[in-house]
């Protein structure tokens, strides 16, 4: 069933060739032209504003988890666009392919775009999203100047971007998986894709895995030795502790996909029979594996917009949180929880009915203190003086948004149920409720929230309304008829349908996506239109909002330190703590402060993992031991600096938090 | 924060190490020694049934790991804040959920699905 | 600000508080490493734990090829252990020589130690020729796969461990003891005693239960 034969192995380009470019797709060629005439562009932009010298010394080799934070974003926000791009195609072909119509895309790029939306969306646009998010808020939070290693940080940054732009690749150079967004055996063993496309998404993943389990390790530990004196752990704000519960997930579930995926590389690469049908393989355990490390994920993207909410929720009812305790003990409950209902992903494998139950149960158990997270955020609107800008108007979707995707878990968390409504279109309306209606929404209302903070200016309100609405409406047309589709037993990743009277609702789903697709423009010329007015837009406070948290004691942005001195903390929601007994922002006395040096090692590292990426996607075996023996001895080379911070002078110090003392006094 | 590092740094202007001993190694080393020797011995002279024997090596095993953290890594519970220790627990608790619960799932798997006779003439 | 939530306020609302602090010093440099890479070996410990649930599940499947009985030599097993075991006392006194401020005698113990580790892999590595002589290549049946593979990745790491050693004797040479070396020998420290643990659930679920099996 492949489009191609496997190519013949070549000793110099291995299986690369002129035959690799999708010439016969015009679609793509002519997304190629486009992207090398933007991209063109961009450079030349670059080049003629003399802007590489700037982008290399402050941005590519920083070590500032603010600026690799924004980056992070960055990165996401540019996979959303291609991610995006490839729902918009789907819904297309599938309102087309009715009545004998093929529609547009053939099954070899239908399937690819399939599996890219799900790989991008969730490893290249969700997981970028919120490690942006934790690596700009969290040491903010805790008071501290930066995380615990911040060359790391730098390091895992790029490592994300090479996976990211290794998946690009494989756009215009061959192929991607045509597997599914988790790649199951015995499809993705080699007998059935002997092509490029799922040696793509492997090494891809495996890159970008390097940067997410080391961002992970640096969060928790940042979280566990930076926090700023007298911040007990019950005094920690709450997007802090989900980020803590988030990072604990991530280090203790990437190595699993790590070694699954590393398994399917040796069942493609050397032979082995781990997950195939022969030679005592089980594709079985490949799934039953996969989803080890597949439901933690769902809850590390979840987890940190959770602790947004409750910012949010907490700072716009002008209230404390209600219930903190219980927020943070329903955090770590459902943290242990997603490590027992990994199995409600395949009740159909035919375990039988002990298990199933097993798992059921467990799976309905998470509803409980997402349940009680729910409650403790209407409790805190609940007599608070409620204010309705943007975070909040997010926040509030997302409640009502949610919780219908939440009673579709639960309902499919029914094994009999499951058996019904498994790979079916319903299961497709429900993650998307779950990950549009919390995480993304969530992200929405982060950056409308932190947005002044990282920049100095709020976010344009009239545009940001018009994408929410846009967003929202065009979520629930987009996808309340998936479910629909889905109880009447449509299947997922269908390209054409025979009975016409599904039609209609795909055309529904369609024009929703169509809606989104406003709400996503609307939210760039929000962008835009910000960035243009920013000294109207513009916050000299450092606190827009009336906020609780650290982050909101210092300017906006915050200086390269953060804190000149490092706060004190007395109470939980330590800044509302500190503004109500009237603390002195001290003026004097100012010190050197001891900062890490920025360093180019990161960079470069990835990018000699990139190049191993590629020649191994291709069997070019030359240029992956090139890449590989590059890649370590790189590393063993960056461990003989020594000299790696520097002391920002006093000097400094005192010249930059005078500027603030006058912009605090010239708001006042 | 854990342990105060200010005054670690402030009293050695370096950060905390575990300390070894001799003592600690040397102790290490002859527990490990024994608690190899003898599963090897076990299993190949087997004085016992195969169920014992496997049963008493597992518990050498455990043994000899929780050794080799005390001894050799120096685990204790007030290393690091306690954070160490508490990683420990969680990553065991996580393993052995990954562990057993693969066995289970599988072997629930393996005994309900129908083996696939080769002559399909044998099927019920 | 909303001056509802004051109902909570603590007592002690008249007392002069420090909200800054004044007089601080920094973090010393490397102050969260040694808990960094404790975490980072509790991931590593999961790619174990996923190669070792793999054996466990995939381990009898043998596809009419042999099977553990057939070709494991439990006594170039227990020689190997040794290696590793004797690698790790020598590996406690090169700490030991770290913690007298003796230069020469922590490389002294880390070369010996580099030697049993070298020792170990090349039995390991003879084990595998033979047995992919045999005909028992990790191409034959699930059980190999997850042999080799669990196996290999632990004398993958063990490999690594040798290289890290090298460079930090080199280290060690260049800059003598001072902090960053000092962490970095309790580091490596860390990784080898972890090799070793990651070896007795090795040498006891593959080889001596697979004999038993």
């Amino acid at each position: 069933m492949t489009p191609h034969p496997a190519p013949e192995a070549g000793p110099f380009l291995g299986r690369l060739s002129l035959e690799a470019l999708p010439l016969h797709e015009p679609i793509l060629v002519a997304t190629f032209a486009a992207v090398v005439i933007g991209g063109l562009a961009v450079l030349g932009l670059i080049t003629k504003y003399r802007l590489w010298g700037w982008l290399w010394k402050e941005w590519f080799t920083t070590v500032d988890h603010k600026r690799i934070g924004i980056m992070y974003m960055i990165l996401g926000l540019i996979m959303f666009l291609r991610g995006f791009a490839d729902a918009v195609m789907m819904r297309l072909q599938q309102v087309w392919a009715f009545n004998g119509s093929e529609g547009y895309l053939n099954a070899h790029h239908y399937d690819q775009v399939f599996t890219a939306h799900g790989v991008i969306m969730i490893f290249f646009v969700a997981m970028p999203f919120i490690t942006g998010l934790m690596n700009y808020i969290v040491p903010l939070q805790i008071g501290a100047r930066d995380v615990s290693f911040p060359f790391l940080n730098n390091f895992s940054f790029w490592m994300t971007t090479a996976g990211a732009v290794l998946c690009m690749v494989s756009l215009f150079i061959g192929e991607f998986a045509q597997t599914g967004w988790l790649a199951y055996p015995p499809l993705s063993g080699i007998a059935y894709s002997p092509n490029v496309g799922v040696d793509y998404y492997i090494w891809s993943l495996q890159i970008a895995g390097v940067g997410t389990t080391l961002s992970g390790i640096n969060l928790i530990v940042t979280i566990l030795k930076l926090r700023a004196p007298g911040m007990g752990l019950m005094k920690m704000p709450v997007f802090t502790w989900t980020s803590l519960c988030a990072n604990i997930l991530i280090v203790a579930s990437f190595p699993v996909l790590t070694a699954v995926l590393a398994l399917l590389t040796l069942d493609r690469y050397v032979g082995t029979n781990f997950f195939t049908n022969d030679f005592g393989g089980s594709p079985m355990m490949y799934v039953n594996l996969i989803w080890i490390w597949g439901h933690p994920e769902v809850y590390i993207l979840i987890l940190p917009l959770f602790g947004v909410f409750s910012e949010v929720t907490s700072t716009f009812s002008g209230k404390k949180l209600f219930g903190y305790t219980s927020m943070v003990y329903a955090t770590v409950v459902i943290t242990i929880l997603s490590y027992i209902v990994w199995l409600h992903h395949f009740f159909t494998m035919g375990s039988g009915a002990s298990v199933n139950s097993f798992f059921g149960i467990t799976t309905m158990v998470i509803s409980i203190p997402t349940g009680a997270k729910l409650f403790n955020w209407l409790f805190t609107m609940y007599r608070g003086r409620i204010r309705f800008d943007l975070p909040m108007m997010w926040t509030v979707a997302f409640m009502l948004t949610f919780v219908v995707g939440g009673m579709t878990g639960v309902l499919l968390a029914v094994p009999p149920a499951d058996f019904v409504l498994h790979n079916s279109l319903f299961l497709i309306a429900h993650f998307h409720n779950v990950i549009i209606g919390g995480v993304l929404f969530g992200l929405f209302a982060a950056i409308n929230y932190w947005w002044p903070k990282a920049f100095g200016f709020k976010l344009d309100v009239f545009w940001g309304k018009i994408s929410f609405w846009c967003w929202v409406v065009g979520f629930w047309l987009a996808f309340m008829p998936l479910y629909v589709l889905g109880l009447m037993g449509v299947t997922r990743r269908m390209r054409v349908f025979d009975d016409p009277s599904l039609q209609i609702w795909f055309a529904i789903a369609a024009f929703g996506a169509l809606v989104i697709a406003a709400g996503i423009g609307a939210m760039l010329v929000q962008f835009g239109v910000s960035i243009r007015r920013r000294k109207e837009l513009a916050d000299d406070s450092g606190d827009p909002w009336g906020g609780r948290t650290l982050e909101w004691a210092t300017s906006s942005p915050p200086p390269d330190y953060n804190f000149a001195f490092t706060p004190v903390i007395h109470d939980l929601d330590a800044w509302h703590d500190m503004k109500r007994r009237g603390h002195q922002r001290p003026v004097t006395g100012f010190r050197d402060i001891h900062m890490p040096g920025n360093t180019g090692a990161g960079i470069i590292l990835a990018g000699f993992s990139l190049v191993m990426g590629f020649a191994l996607v291709w069997h070019i075996w030359w240029l992956a031991a090139l890449g590989f023996v590059a890649t370590v001895g790189g590393a063993i080379v960056h461990t003989f600096n020594y000299k790696r911070d520097f002391h920002i002078p006093a000097a400094t110090v005192v010249a930059v938090e005078d500027a603030r003392t006058r912009q605090l006094a010239a708001g006042a | 924060m854990s342990a105060d590092p200010h005054h670690a740094a402030d009293a050695h202007h370096e950060i905390e190490m575990p300390h070894a001993s001799m003592r600690d190694y040397a102790i290490g080393f002859i527990l490990s020694v024994i608690l190899t020797a003898i599963p090897f011995w076990l299993v190949m002279e087997r004085p016992f049934s195969a169920g014992a024997t496997a049963a008493i090596i597992m518990g050498f095993a455990a043994v000899q790991i929780v050794v080799h953290m005390v001894y050799f890594l120096h685990m204790t519970p007030k290393a690091e804040g306690g954070w160490s220790m508490t990683s420990l627990i969680f990553t065991i608790i996580v393993v052995v959920i990954m562990l057993a619960g693969s066995l289970w799932v599988m072997h629930h798997l393996n005994t309900n699905m129908m083996p696939m006779p080769h002559d399909p003439s044998q099927l019920p | 600000m909303s001056a509802t939530t004051i109902t909570t306020a603590p007592t002690t609302i008249d007392e002069p508080v420090r909200f800054y602090d004044l007089d601080e010093h920094a973090h010393p440099e490397g102050h969260s490493t040694m808990l960094g890479f404790w975490i980072y070996l509790m991931s590593d410990c999961l790619i174990f734990a996923i190669l070792f649930a793999c054996y466990a599940v995939l381990g009898g499947n043998y596809a009419a090829g042999p099977a553990p009985k057939d070709l494991f030599d439990l006594k170039l097993i227990a020689l190997n252990t040794a290696m590793l075991l004797f690698s790790s006392i020598t590996y406690g006194f090169a700490v030991l020589q770290m913690q007298q401020g003796r230069v020469k005698g922590t490389q002294l113990w880390l070369a010996i130690t580099g030697l049993f580790g070298l020792g170990f892999l090349g039995i390991e590595l003879y084990e595998f020729h033979h047995l992919i002589e045999l005909g028992a290549t990790p191409q034959r049946s699930a059980f190999l796969s997850a042999f080799f593979t669990l196996v290999g990745t632990h004398g993958l790491h063990v490999t690594f461990g040798i290289v890290w050693l090298v460079t930090l004797m080199v280290q060690l040479g260049k800059h003598g003891l001072v902090a960053a070396n000092r962490r970095r020998v309790m580091c490596l420290s860390m990784f080898w005693h972890f090799l070793d643990v990651i070896w007795i659930g090795v040498f006891t679920i593959v080889y001596l239960m697979g004999v038993l099996r």
